[in-house]
Parts: C-alpha cells; sequence; structure tokens
C-alpha cells in the first residue's frame, strides 16, 4: 500500500474512532429532530391558547363585526361604564380592553381608539383589530360618499402574473425562492463543511506535534505526502458523518412526524401555498421549477466547489496546525479563514439573492477564498459558462498556490517548538 | 574501509542564522560513529538534512556511493531526539502502521514486530494504548520501530535518555548486536560515558563546524601528551618527588589509594622512554601504578571546544 494511502486510512479510522466524532456523529440528528419538533409542539401550543379581549364601543358601529374567531375572543362589555369595563377585564384576567370612544369624525375616530392591557398584546392581533376597525370605518366612508359598497366589491380586480420566459416556458414565481434556497443550501452547507472539518485537520496537526510524534513520521514521508492524507482523511470521514446525519435525520423526521403527527415543515410554507389562487398548479410550477434547474451543472460545479473550496481552506488550517503549538494559540490566525468565509456567505445572502448578475456578486464569485461559496449561491440562477470557467480556473490556480505555501509553512512549523510565530515569521518560513 | 555515508560540505542555513557551514563527514561501514557537539551546534540539522526532513542549501549527501535520493529513506531508521507516539492510538496498531510506512508489508510487518515484542518481552503491550505505558515502556516501542525494517543506517539522537541503567544497557546490547549484524550507527548524544563504550569513529561540531573527526584511537593517541600517573612507595616522598621534578614536568596526582604513596604525572620530552622511567623509579622504591594518561573523550572535547571559542 502507497503511504498517502496508509496515512489518509489511519487519518480516517483515527477520526471516527474518536469519541466526540461517535457521540456528535448519533446525537446530533437527535438534536436536530428534537429541536425541530420542540418548535412544532411549542408553536402548536401557542395556537390552542385563546386570548379574550373585551371591547367597549361607544359608537354601537363594531358590536356585529368582532367576532369570535380562531384565538380571540371578544366580549362585548359596552353596556358598562367605562371604569367598570376597565375593572372587569382586570378582575377576569382578560388579555385587554379596546376602547372606541364617540367622536365627530370618522377620522378623528380613527385617530383615537384606544386598548388598555397590562401587557402589550401581541402584534397579530392588533393588526387583526386594526383590519376589522379600518374596513368598517372605510366602507362607512364609501357609504357616505354615496358609493355602492357591491359595485366597489365587484370591481375589485384580481391580478396574477404569469411569468414566462422568452422560449415559452411558464415558471412559478416561486422561482427564485427555489434557487435562492437550492443556492443558499449549497453555500451554507460549504461553509459548515470546511469549519467542522478544517478545524479536525488543524487539531490532527497539532496533536502529531504536541505527541513528538511528527519526526518520526516524517522520517518515512513527505511532509507535503502527509499533509494531503490527513485532508484527504479527514474529508472522507466528514463526508460519512454527514452521510450518517441525512439518513439518520430523514428516519427520525419521519418517524417523528408519524408518531406525533406534527408535521415538522415550517408552517409558513404551508400557509403561503394554500393561500395561493390555484395552490396545485403552483406546486406543479415549483416542482417544474425544480426540475427546470441545470441540476447537472449544479451537481457538477457544487463537487468541484465543494472539493476546491474545502482543500483551499483545510490546507490553511493545516499550515495553522503546523504553526502552532496548542489550539489556543491558533486563534490569532483564524483571521484570515472565518473572514473570507462570513464574506462569502454575507455576500450570498445579501447581494446575490438581491441581484445574482449584479457587479458585487459576480466579484466576489471570481475571487478564490470566497468563490465557493458565492458562486454555488449563484449558479442556479445562471451564470454564464465561460464566467463559471473563470472562477474555477482561479479556483484551482489558487489551490495549486495556497497549498504549496501551506505545504512549506507546514514543512518547517512542524519541527518548530516553543515560540509563538508571528504573520512575519510565517512568511519567512517559506523561503526556507 | 568504504564509507557507507558521506556527507560533502553541507550548509544549511534559516533566515540569518547558519545552522550548518561545510560540514563534510565520512561514516565508514560498520561503524559505529558517534556524533558529538553542545546545544545547538548544528547536529539535529545534520541528522535531519541526513534523513531529507530538510534540504542543504549547498553540499550533497552520498549513502552507499550514490546521492541521496527519496527511496533510501527506506535504508534509514531515524530515532529523533524529539520523539512521541500517538496517545489514543492502539500500540501494535501504531507499531504496525509506522513499519508499513517505511514499506514492510503488513504480514512482514506483524512477524518481525512479534519477534521484537516477543524479544523484549512486551507481547502484553499491543492492544495497550501509549498513554497507559510509562515513557520509559514508550521509548521500547520507538526503538522497535527505529529498526524494524533492518536499516543500513540506523540514527539514533539521545536513545538513552528516559531508559532506567537496565534498560539502558538492553538497548545498547540491541545495538552492538545490529552493528554486529552489518548495520551502521550514527549515535548523536551528550552522554560521553557511552560515546567512550560504543563508538569507535566520532565527529565534533561546534558552532555550525565541524571541528574535529576522525577514529576515536587516532584521536586519542593525537591528544595524548605523553603523560603517566605513577604511584610509588618510598622512604621519603618529598625527596624523590623533588628529584623528579628536576628531570621532568611533574605534577601532583590524585588517587585513591590503601597506603601512603607518592602520587604523582609525569609527562616525558620525547628523549625518555615509558621503560626508562620505570627502571629509575623501581630502583627508587615500590613501584604501586604506572599507566598512560589517555584523554577521555569528554577531555577532548572540552578541551576542543574551548580551544576554538
Amino acid at each position: 500500500m502507497s503511504n498517502l494511502k496508509l496515512i489518509i486510512k489511519r487519518e480516517f479510522i483515527a477520526r471516527v474512532r474518536n469519541r466526540t466524532f461517535v457521540v456528535m456523529t448519533f446525537l446530533s440528528p437527535l438534536i436536530m429532530v428534537g429541536m425541530i419538533s420542540l418548535i412544532a409542539w411549542l408553536a402548536t401550543l401557542n395556537n390552542d391558547e385563546i386570548r379574550k379581549v373585551a371591547f367597549y364601543d361607544e359608537t354601537g358601529l363594531f358590536s356585529t363585526d368582532f367576532k369570535d374567531s380562531g384565538d380571540v375572543d371578544y366580549i362585548d362589555y359596552s353596556h358598562l361604564t367605562l371604569n367598570d369595563a376597565k375593572d372587569s377585564v382586570v378582575i377576569k384576567k382578560l388579555d385587554g380592553l379596546l376602547y372606541v370612544p364617540k367622536k365627530n369624525s370618522n377620522s378623528e375616530l380613527a385617530k383615537s381608539i384606544q386598548f388598555y392591557a397590562d401587557e402589550a398584546p401581541s402584534i397579530s392581533i392588533l393588526n387583526r383589530i386594526e383590519k376589522i376597525i379600518a374596513s368598517k370605518l372605510t366602507n362607512q366612508n364609501f357609504k357616505e360618499k354615496g358609493l355602492d359598497l357591491d359595485a366597489i366589491e365587484n370591481s375589485k380586480a384580481k391580478v396574477n402574473i404569469l411569468i414566462e420566459n422568452f422560449s415559452g416556458e411558464k415558471t412559478s414565481k416561486m422561482s427564485s425562492y427555489v434557487k435562492m434556497i437550492f443556492g443558499g443550501l449549497a453555500g451554507y452547507f460549504l461553509m459548515m463543511f470546511i469549519i467542522i472539518y478544517g478545524n479536525m485537520v488543524m487539531r490532527s496537526v497539532i496533536e502529531e506535534k504536541s505527541n513528538r510524534i511528527i519526526e518520526i513520521i516524517i522520517s518515512s514521508v513527505k511532509p507535503l505526502q502527509l499533509m494531503m492524507g490527513k485532508i484527504l482523511g479527514t474529508s472522507f470521514a466528514g463526508i460519512l458523518q454527514f452521510f450518517i446525519w441525512v439518513i439518520l435525520g430523514g428516519v427520525l423526521l419521519a418517524v417523528v412526524s408519524s408518531v406525533f403527527g406534527i408535521d415538522p415543515q415550517p408552517a409558513g410554507i404551508d400557509q403561503s401555498m394554500a393561500m395561493q389562487g390555484d395552490s396545485q398548479q403552483e406546486i406543479q410550477l415549483i416542482l417544474q421549477d425544480i426540475m427546470k434547474l441545470p441540476l447537472g451543472t449544479l451537481v457538477l460545479s457544487f463537487f468541484i466547489y465543494f472539493i476546491g473550496g474545502y482543500f483551499l481552506y483545510s490546507s490553511i488550517y493545516a499550515a495553522i496546525g503546523a504553526a502552532v503549538d496548542s489550539e489556543t494559540d491558533s486563534q490569532q490566525f483564524m483571521l484570515p479563514i472565518i473572514l473570507p468565509l462570513m464574506l462569502g456567505i454575507y455576500v450570498g445572502f445579501f447581494s446575490v439573492i438581491e441581484n445574482p448578475h449584479g457587479t458585487v456578486s459576480t466579484v466576489f464569485s471570481m475571487i478564490p477564498l470566497t468563490s465557493p461559496i458565492v458562486m454555488l449561491m449563484r449558479i442556479p440562477f445562471g451564470v454564464p459558462w465561460w464566467e463559471v470557467l473563470i472562477s474555477m480556473l482561479l479556483l484551482i490556480g489558487s489551490i495549486i498556490f495556497i497549498t504549496w505555501m501551506a505545504g512549506k509553512i507546514y514543512r518547517v512549523g512542524i519541527l518548530m517548538y516553543g515560540k509563538k510565530p508571528s504573520y512575519k515569521e510565517l512568511f519567512k518560513w517559506m523561503k526556507y | 574501509m568504504a564509507n557507507l555515508l558521506e556527507v560533502q560540505q553541507a550548509t544549511k542555513q534559516f533566515g540569518d542564522f547558519t545552522a550548518l557551514q561545510d560540514v563534510s563527514i565520512q561514516v565508514p561501514k560498520g561503524s559505529i560513529f558517534g556524533l558529538l557537539g553542545p546545544n545547538g551546534a548544528g547536529k539535529t540539522t545534520l541528522i535531519r538534512i541526513i534523513n531529507q526532513i530538510t534540504l542543504p542549501d549547498k553540499g550533497s549527501v552520498y549513502l552507499d556511493n550514490e546521492p541521496l535520493q527519496p527511496q533510501h529513506i527506506r535504508d534509514i531508521g531515524y530515532l529523533p531526539e524529539e520523539r512521541g507516539l500517538y496517545k489514543s492510538m492502539k500500540v501494535g496498531e501504531q507499531a504496525l502502521y509506522l513499519a508499513q510506512l517505511k514499506g514492510l508489508s503488513k504480514t512482514e510487518a506483524k512477524k518481525r514486530l512479534k519477534y521484537w515484542f516477543d524479544k523484549f518481552d512486551i507481547s502484553h503491550w499491543w492492544d495497550k494504548k501509549i498513554q497507559e505505558l510509562s515513557k520509559g515502556m514508550a521509548q521500547k516501542v520507538q526503538f522497535i520501530v527505529t529498526v524494524l525494517h533492518k536499516p543500513k543506517l540506523l540514527i539514533f539522537d539521545e536513545p538513552f535518555s528516559g531508559f532506567d541503567p537496565i534498560n539502558a544497557n538492553v538497548i545498547k546490547d540491541e545495538i552492538l548486536q545490529l552493528r554486529d549484524e552489518g548495520a551502521t550507527v550514527i549515535f548523536s548524544t551528550h552522554r560521553m560515558e557511552s560515546v567512550e563504550e560504543l563508538c569507535d569513529h566520532i565527529a565534533l561540531i561546534n558552532k555550525s563546524k565541524k571541528i574535529l573527526e576522525g577514529k576515536v584511537t587516532d584521536i586519542k593517541r593525537a591528544y595524548k601528551s605523553n603523560t603517566f600517573e605513577v604511584g610509588v612507595l618510598t622512604e621519603n616522598n618529598t625527596d624523590l618527588y623533588t628529584t623528579l621534578q628536576g628531570k621532568f614536568d611533574v605534577t601532583p596526582a590524585n588517587f585513591k589509594t590503601i597506603d601512603d604513596q607518592l602520587k604523582m604525572k609525569i609527562t616525558l620530552d620525547n628523549n625518555t622512554s615509558s621503560n626508562e622511567l620505570l627502571q629509575y623509579l623501581s630502583s627508587k622504591g615500590q613501584v604501586m601504578r604506572f599507566n598512560e594518561v589517555i584523554p577521555g573523550v569528554n577531555e577532548i572535547f572540552i578541551k576542543t571546544i574551548t580551544e576554538n571559542e
């Protein structure tokens, strides 16, 4: 067996056998699923609670408009005096008292409605009350101006723009959301992978250094070989872990949702879909959108950027590990890793979504340290092939350059003990 | 005798710091070669160059008359001064791993490991983790891993540190046996008594330069000053002492005896032989002690270093 294979195998086994790794592999999906179920459960709990709101209406306009609905019950206290109404609300521990005073005009009335409560009521309830009052007053205004309400209702137009591209394919309005989710997930996943497993590479380098086994090893293998073996072995362990997470998480989620009857999908999507007029057709269009994404390109470029980005960063991690004696010392060198990663994610979530082909997005999808994340987020929106090509070439070029540089630092660093190096010293090492 | 290893004019700089300056050494086949020098003299750098861990800026290295190449790594066994093992890996596993990195097949490595583990009586360690072993125990494993692939050249950097006297002796015997089986040994240490005992060649490095190299016997011959340590039992010690002082370079000596001898060191000039001195002394009294003072490696070490300051 070649030395590289041996090193990869050892690194892989060492990672996988590590107790924390095993615990995290099996515990993380449990925690994630547990959290999702908890959130879903809490959301249903919240919905069950019924708020009781009393109203004191001097105008008598709204007595029929405040109807008990879902989670809010309305109680009419208009027959009491205002003070009595307030007292009963306090005694009966209701959630608040809505006071509609008598005013001369609707416009004056609109400004003087008050809500008494110990704790501010939830915004959604307030919004709902405001909406009821507003529509009532609007209708009143229409009547006063002599307009026919039915006529107004009938003449309201409903618009649903159908989006179609120039080659005649229909898409839904959700299309850009779908693209955003695909790109965002890919970019976010890459960042997490780099941070988790890059750190692992670094720790394994530091371990070899502090164990003092490093000199024994590099009297048998080339330092660059050792570094590569470490990066590869760790990434294989990482891929295995992610596979287990996905499978275990999926199974658990399915089990949880069938046992407890909780729909773990975020409620928001359901509602927004249901609100669409022809939801059936809309869902079909979304599915079509997913199918129409450049899936082949997406998967291929995902692999290239994923591998490229991971290699780029983990060789920097390895160099940092070689330069320091302990993990605490490594903090000072974390900036060159964290900064571009964060920049990539922020540019991705703000610029790319706003304008996938704008200058900022384009530039950051070319710069090698941010390109894996930003380009992955841009690709679902359709990027000209030559831009992808340039970005990939730049990435490959800088991987070669950075691994070479990291290898130099690594080679010198693993044999240096005791002193905390500065950036200046690291630069000097490259010339040894 | 042919040389197994030749280093020619190796120079290595780290930034402004010169670690080695035109250092050449010749290590004869089958010898035990002591590489000596104070801390920071450049020994480790030289050893790392031989192991191809560091590349020299200038100079060349020949192993068995071939310029040093990557595959020569397998002909060398190196036990570094800074040595350790993976803490959380089992002893057997990591010995196998390190042996395989040196190019042994798994089955061959297992066979040879079994032989060595039995020899050192440590077979029951196989499934233990290094963190459960003491430092000395771990060193034994490291020693085995160093010699397992039967390299032509063995390099030991402070091999005895961390061993108790009994185990140090075991290791010493193993080194001698490996030499007898044909291996060449380079030996870097500060413990002069082990150099005295083991090495037949030495090189002395100080401040990145080699200042002395050769056969131990030749060096000693060069450094001896025709001085004899003498103990004589006489009637009148002072009398003889003053007489001798007139003829030779005499200084009082100090060694332990049970009776009241006249103890001194006598340095002969080139005109007088030791036999003549002995004859003269025996006419004056009973000669209890008469031996040539041969400088120890330690003395030579200190003398050359201070002379070169």
